[in-house]
């Protein structure tokens, strides 16, 4: 017995060097169906990680506060009567999230969460001189925060930093104001207000957010907020962003709570992602299928054009199974050499993409790469379709008749 | 039934084409034939009368519809296809009129293909031992070449070196004469008698050629699917 298909590799070989133009031509063919399909997965995940990171940068993966007051019912009524009743929903009140400093270090706990941060969130007024704008005021601890946002990362002026009587501004609010780093301004919620410094400016990465954006500690925000000693949030990142959605609803049944992952926020994001998805699979698959269907098509009339040759080597003793291996070869070989060729073809269209393809700020738009493990995964891929399509054909030539063949 | 110091024992063989089918039609009748180790058969016979339908049953190429076939005293009927092939690939070499050699392999790698075949490489052994071949069959210069570079009678001329290449005891060759010139053919003819003098190897030659069969040892004609002449060729019609 023997292992080594050292005579198929040689007869397949020698078919495809004689096949000359029709091998090159299906060679490229399958070179630019692998260089489609690997530069629209790094086109595609460079893209969707972009604008994942960009909506994720300024926002937590699960966010977790307390539920919403709701009217009870005045009163119980009797079996048998109907009652109308119109109620108006209440208004809402700031609320803490109940026993929010017991929750945390369970929360923190929890396999897969990445951190924790309590938040104060409430409206406000920034006040300097005579302007006067609307903010979102937002007490935190700034280490907690920084690992739920990567708050320092997007300083853009200054150094942020948090003791009592400091705050953080985004950089769009701070040009409102005309404040720079080091300036005081007020903040005013109801009847309450208070003098901040601006230690920095950041970048939130979406203008409207850094026009309403005051960071200040979280005891600040409790006493502005008039909620001593609460947290209105609790913000949490996880590890797989993914799997934020199945930790909410896990969450939404532990706790006495409103859960919300980042996904239900963004319900229209994922599910453009997910369009975005769906159809760069269907345009793979559909590429996949072409290429399978050429070098198919390609090796059905190699078959025929080698029949005497396929004859002759069966009357030489060559087994059915060596004819067909013969043909298999020859598609694995298609597929592994147009692969090769197309991961070239693709890292050179990345590579042009990275470089030519510029926003109006002359910024590339976004990165993207060809992972190594994506390259291999396509021409492995692509192998494994040029084995597939080599199937019908390498059965017919293993099936014909040696005498007929020869006789042709 | 004793079918020792017989290459080919053939009882009764029948073959029909096209079986169960309207237009079937029986091409062999019947025929009985024994091959011996060392035999030089001329097989002739008008177009039409089953000679190459005999041959490629011999070869094992094609399945017989009735009868009984040893080869090497091995009995075929029951045999799997992957076993004929393994059987064809120990006991037979083939020789072709047309397309006889592989046309993107030189004539030294056509030698080798039947080693290739069987071991998945070939051994400096076999090279040798084809490189020889080729080289007493007037080869030397040609090894490196392909078919479509050689003459047609050089081209017979490696494919007998590869029928012989695997030390067949038994060599079927169809026309090998047929598609070359008087002189050419004469060569190639005397090589093969050369080579059944050298090793005892046996020949069945399918011939339309009188003179070429007239040299050989025995005859053996088939005229309407039935062999109508089986007899030895007097030395003495040996000429030369």
């Amino acid at each position: 017995m023997r292992f080594w298909p050292g005579f198929e590799l040689q007869v397949a070989l020698r078919f495809l060097r004689e096949g000359r133009m029709q091998t090159l031509l299906i060679i490229v063919g399958v070179a630019a169906g692998v260089a489609v399909v690997a530069y629209i997965s790094a086109l595609i995940n460079g893209l969707q990680s972009n604008t994942l990171a960009k909506t994720l940068g300024a926002q937590a993966h699960i966010t977790l506060r307390a539920p919403d007051d709701v009217v009870t019912p005045a009163a119980l009524h009797a079996p048998g009567t109907t009652v109308a009743t119109d109620t108006q929903p209440r208004a809402q009140r700031l609320r803490a999230v109940a026993n929010w400093q017991a929750l945390l270090p369970l929360l923190e706990a929890l396999p897969g969460v990445a951190a924790v941060s309590p938040m104060v969130s409430g409206a406000g007024l920034a006040l300097r001189g005579e302007a006067t704008q609307s903010i979102v005021l937002m007490g935190v601890e700034l280490d907690r925060y920084d690992h739920i946002v990567g708050l320092r990362s997007k300083v853009v002026a200054g150094t942020a930093s948090l003791a009592p009587g400091e705050a953080i501004i985004g950089r769009e609010l701070a040009a409102d104001l005309g404040v720079r780093v080091g300036d005081r301004f007020t903040v005013r919620t109801g009847t309450v207000g208070e003098p901040l410094r601006v230690t920095a400016l950041v970048d939130l990465g979406v203008k409207d957010l850094n026009r309403r954006t005051v960071i200040v500690p979280l005891r600040a925000g409790q006493s502005l907020l008039a909620l001593p000693g609460g947290a209105t949030h609790l913000e949490l990142a996880v590890h797989d962003v993914w799997a934020a959605q199945a930790l909410a609803a896990q969450l939404r049944q532990q706790y006495p709570a409103r859960v919300e992952s980042w996904q239900e926020t963004n319900a229209q994001l994922v599910s453009a992602l997910h369009a975005q998805s769906v159809s760069t699979t269907i345009i793979r698959a559909v590429v996949l299928v072409v290429v399978v269907l050429g070098i198919a098509s390609v090796l059905v009339v190699s078959v025929v054009q080698k029949s005497r040759e396929i004859g002759i080597l069966r009357a030489m003793g060559a087994t059915r199974g060596q004819v067909q291996r013969v043909f298999l070869l020859q598609g694995a070989v298609v597929g592994a050499v147009g692969s090769a060729l197309g991961v070239a073809l693709a890292v050179v269209l990345v590579w042009a993409f990275t470089t030519f393809v510029r926003g109006s700020d002359g910024q590339p738009l976004f990165f993207i790469t060809l992972p190594p493990a994506t390259g291999l995964r396509v021409a492995l891929l692509a192998t494994v379709c040029g084995v597939l399509a080599a199937l019908a054909p390498a059965r017919r030539a293993a099936a014909m008749d040696p005498a007929q063949a020869i006789r042709l | 039934m004793d079918t020792s110091g017989a290459l080919i024992e053939l009882q009764a063989l029948r073959k029909s084409y096209n079986l169960g089918q309207p237009n079937e039609a029986e091409v062999l009748h019947g025929l009985d034939l024994r091959v011996r180790r060392g035999e030089f058969i001329a097989l002739m016979g008008p177009s039409g009368s089953g000679k190459s339908t005999l041959l490629n049953i011999l070869g094992l190429l094609e399945r017989m519809t009735s009868g009984d076939y040893w080869l090497q005293g091995e009995l075929v009927r029951g045999l799997s296809d992957a076993d004929l092939t393994l059987l064809r690939r120990r006991a037979l070499g083939f020789v072709f009129q047309f397309h006889h050699l592989l046309p993107a392999f030189t004539a030294l790698e056509n030698v080798t293909l039947p080693a290739l075949m069987g071991e998945g490489r070939v051994s400096p052994v076999q090279r040798e031992k084809a490189r020889g071949l080729l080289a007493a069959l007037g080869l030397a210069a040609a090894m490196d070449k392909r078919p479509s570079e050689l003459s047609g009678g050089m081209q017979q001329r490696v494919a007998m070196a590869r029928a012989l290449v695997m030390d067949p005891p038994l060599v079927l060759a169809d026309e090998p004469t047929g598609n070359l010139d008087t002189v050419s053919s004469a060569e190639v003819f005397a090589l093969m008698r050369r080579i059944h003098a050298e090793r005892g190897t046996a020949f069945v030659v399918v011939t339309h050629d009188p003179r070429l069969a007239a040299r050989c040892d025995r005859l053996v004609e088939l005229i309407d699917g039935r062999i109508a002449r089986d007899e030895p060729i007097p030395a003495s019609a040996d000429f030369q």
